[in-house]
């Protein structure tokens, strides 16, 4: 029986975190209303011209450098064109010729499965507006809000084999470009979305099969899935005697199976021309430098400071700087409670307990970046107990309300009145005379469950400390 | 570094231009020519591309391909957002419009 690989390149959208659009001045910001964000230049208005954002250039450089790619100093802006609704202007402005960077690459694996995937080129381009099929009419809605925000697309070269590649690929990718503040990498919201290109061969031979690729896929997992079945599909065709057609197709998740994209054989047909409208691009050796200098600390040298200078295990800050949303609410945590072991500790337990319950991924937690720090210091400081903090931060978990004004207005302080506690004993013991004889009788589980209900009438606020000493006096006077 | 000589692609091989291709190109510009339109238009593009070959009897050896007439720096836009919501305004070019969208004939995908 002939053995088949799958060769896969991937094409990976992302929307660059600008404040406002690559052409115009609109917001980038996601949701508003349909058209709120647009103008008279994405639009696509007769008599408007472009002017680029200087960030763009500036973060797709800082990508490039951080994907160690090769920087294209005399660049220039193509023009693609096709008639589509989603482009008002009836082309994009993108880089066929000369992008922006070339020729990077991005380590992925571990130890002995540790593979260099090359990245053939990164260009600058504008995203597309929305389409919205309305299902009262037989007709399309168009929303131009995302139409001109700017994208960079890292082609990556033919070198995955295998559905764990590509994904070990695109979170790398992520936290890198996260970490390098040029994009939120939001799969959720469409700020970054994959191309794959997938072909299957017999294994040895040097020669490519005939591909398909599957757009716009906004998930990891549905990612994973549809190579996996892509996959499947193909060298089912190929061990049949059937050909490969190259063709787009659409995965559809829920199904579990692609179809194929009804489209025009001519439809790739851009008629690419050189942009009249924007001036060609100069980057000299000095804008590339001081690019460099503003690239921070990654995820190696974070991950191995970490371990030297916090005192970190080292499972705690490879799990920590595995995300950038992940790393900054960790340090702004410490920060404000002083205390990097506390803050790791609740991050590792709680915080990540509640992100994988919710299903959020960390660059879309909606929880604010002091709201943690705040919660510890208040345990720490003795104003809530270790328990109801854990309840304020699950409570609070993707809420924008301050934690102590939370803490205060429901009544959660800690109770450290000695005769309320007191009372809260006395009852604990009038009303479980089996257990209290147990203990009596040296069983020391029994002493749990008596703080337990202690703790229970007075509404988990109580201090754990004075709860279990004035119990354990209690109970040694009956002795 | 990169340098615009580095370009592989080619540009298409000018030809006298037939009717197969004027039916190609009106697929791509989404444009319907009666029998006469088609006959006249190919006349034009064929005269079109023998004028611009003309370019292709010189040496260009040794020179660098220019993108654009203009050789000043860039310039470029400082990233500051300034929203200029004019929905209402903007809607009122369109044909249709439905729910603060444009509304267009249902795309096929």
């Amino acid at each position: 029986m002939i053995e088949y690989e799958a060769v896969i390149g991937l094409e990976v959208h992302v929307e660059l975190s600008t404040e406002s659009k690559i052409f115009c001045a609109c917001p980038t910001a996601f949701g508003g209303a349909p058209n709120t964000h647009v103008c008279a230049i994405c639009s696509g208005m007769p008599g408007t011209l472009p002017a680029l954002n200087r960030e763009v250039l500036r973060y797709a450089i800082r990508a490039g450098l951080a994907t160690n790619c090769e920087i294209t100093r005399d660049g220039k802006f193509d023009r693609k064109n096709y008639f589509y609704p989603d482009l008002p202007k009836a082309y994009q402005i993108s880089q066929l010729y000369l992008p922006v960077c070339r020729n990077g690459r991005i380590e992925i694996g571990e130890g002995k499965n540790k593979k260099t995937i090359g990245i053939h080129e990164m260009h600058i381009e504008e995203d597309a507006g929305k389409l919205v099929h309305d299902p009262e009419g037989n007709c399309t809605l168009v929303d131009y809000n995302r139409c001109g925000i700017p994208l960079i697309e890292i082609v990556s070269k033919p070198d995955f084999r295998s559905a764990d590649e590509v994904t070990d690929y695109l979170e790398r990718l992520k936290t890198t470009l996260q970490y390098i503040g040029v994009s939120d990498c939001k799969m959720q919201e469409g700020s970054m979305r994959a191309d794959i290109n997938l072909s299957v061969r017999p294994v040895g031979r040097e020669e490519l099969g005939t591909r398909t690729e599957m757009k716009n896929m906004a998930s990891l997992k549905a990612i994973s899935r549809a190579i996996e079945a892509e996959t499947k599909r193909q060298i089912s065709r190929i061990s049949a005697g059937k050909p490969i057609k190259q063709q787009t197709r659409r995965w559809d998740d829920d199904k579990g199976v692609s179809f194929s994209m009804r489209s025009k054989e001519d439809a790739h047909d851009y008629k690419y021309f050189p942009e009249p409208d924007l001036l060609p691009l100069r980057v000299s050796d000095g804008m590339i430098e001081e690019i460099r200098r503003e690239i921070p600390e990654l995820r190696e040298a974070r991950r191995a400071r970490y371990i030297k200078e916090l005192g970190l295990p080292e499972y705690d800050a490879d799990i920590l700087t595995s995300s950038f949303p992940l790393v900054r609410i960790f340090e702004r945590t410490a920060g404000i409670c002083g205390n990097a072991k506390e803050a790791s500790n609740w991050i590792m337990t709680d915080l990540l307990k509640l992100l994988k319950d919710e299903q959020v991924a960390p660059e879309d937690m909606h929880f604010p970046e002091d709201s943690l720090g705040k919660i510890i210091r208040m345990t720490s400081e003795g104003v809530i107990n270790r328990s109801v903090g854990r309840r304020v931060l699950t409570e609070l978990f993707g809420s924008d309300t301050d934690p102590i004004t939370y803490v205060k207005d429901n009544g959660l302080a800690m109770v450290s009145d000695q005769s309320v506690i007191e009372t809260a004993v006395d009852r604990a013991i009038r009303e479980n005379e089996k257990a209290v004889a147990d203990y009596l009788c040296g069983n020391p589980k029994s002493l749990q469950f008596l703080i337990g209900q202690a703790m229970r009438h007075l509404r988990g606020k109580g201090d754990p400390q004075s709860v279990q000493k004035i119990l354990f006096e209690h109970l040694e006077k009956r002795r | 570094m990169i340098r615009m000589t580095d370009i592989h692609e080619a540009p298409p091989e000018p030809a006298s231009i037939g009717a197969e291709q004027i039916e190609y190109l009106e697929q791509l510009a989404r444009i319907r020519l009666s029998g006469e339109e088609k006959e006249r238009t190919a006349r034009d593009l064929s005269k079109i591309l023998d004028y611009i070959e003309m370019l292709g009897e010189l040496d260009t050896e040794g020179v660098d391909p220019l993108s654009h007439p203009v050789t000043t720096e860039p310039v470029f836009r400082e990233d500051k957002a300034v929203n200029d919501d004019r929905r209402d305004a903007m809607l009122r070019n369109a044909p249709e419009h439905k729910d603060g969208c444009f509304k267009v004939p249902k795309t096929v995908e």
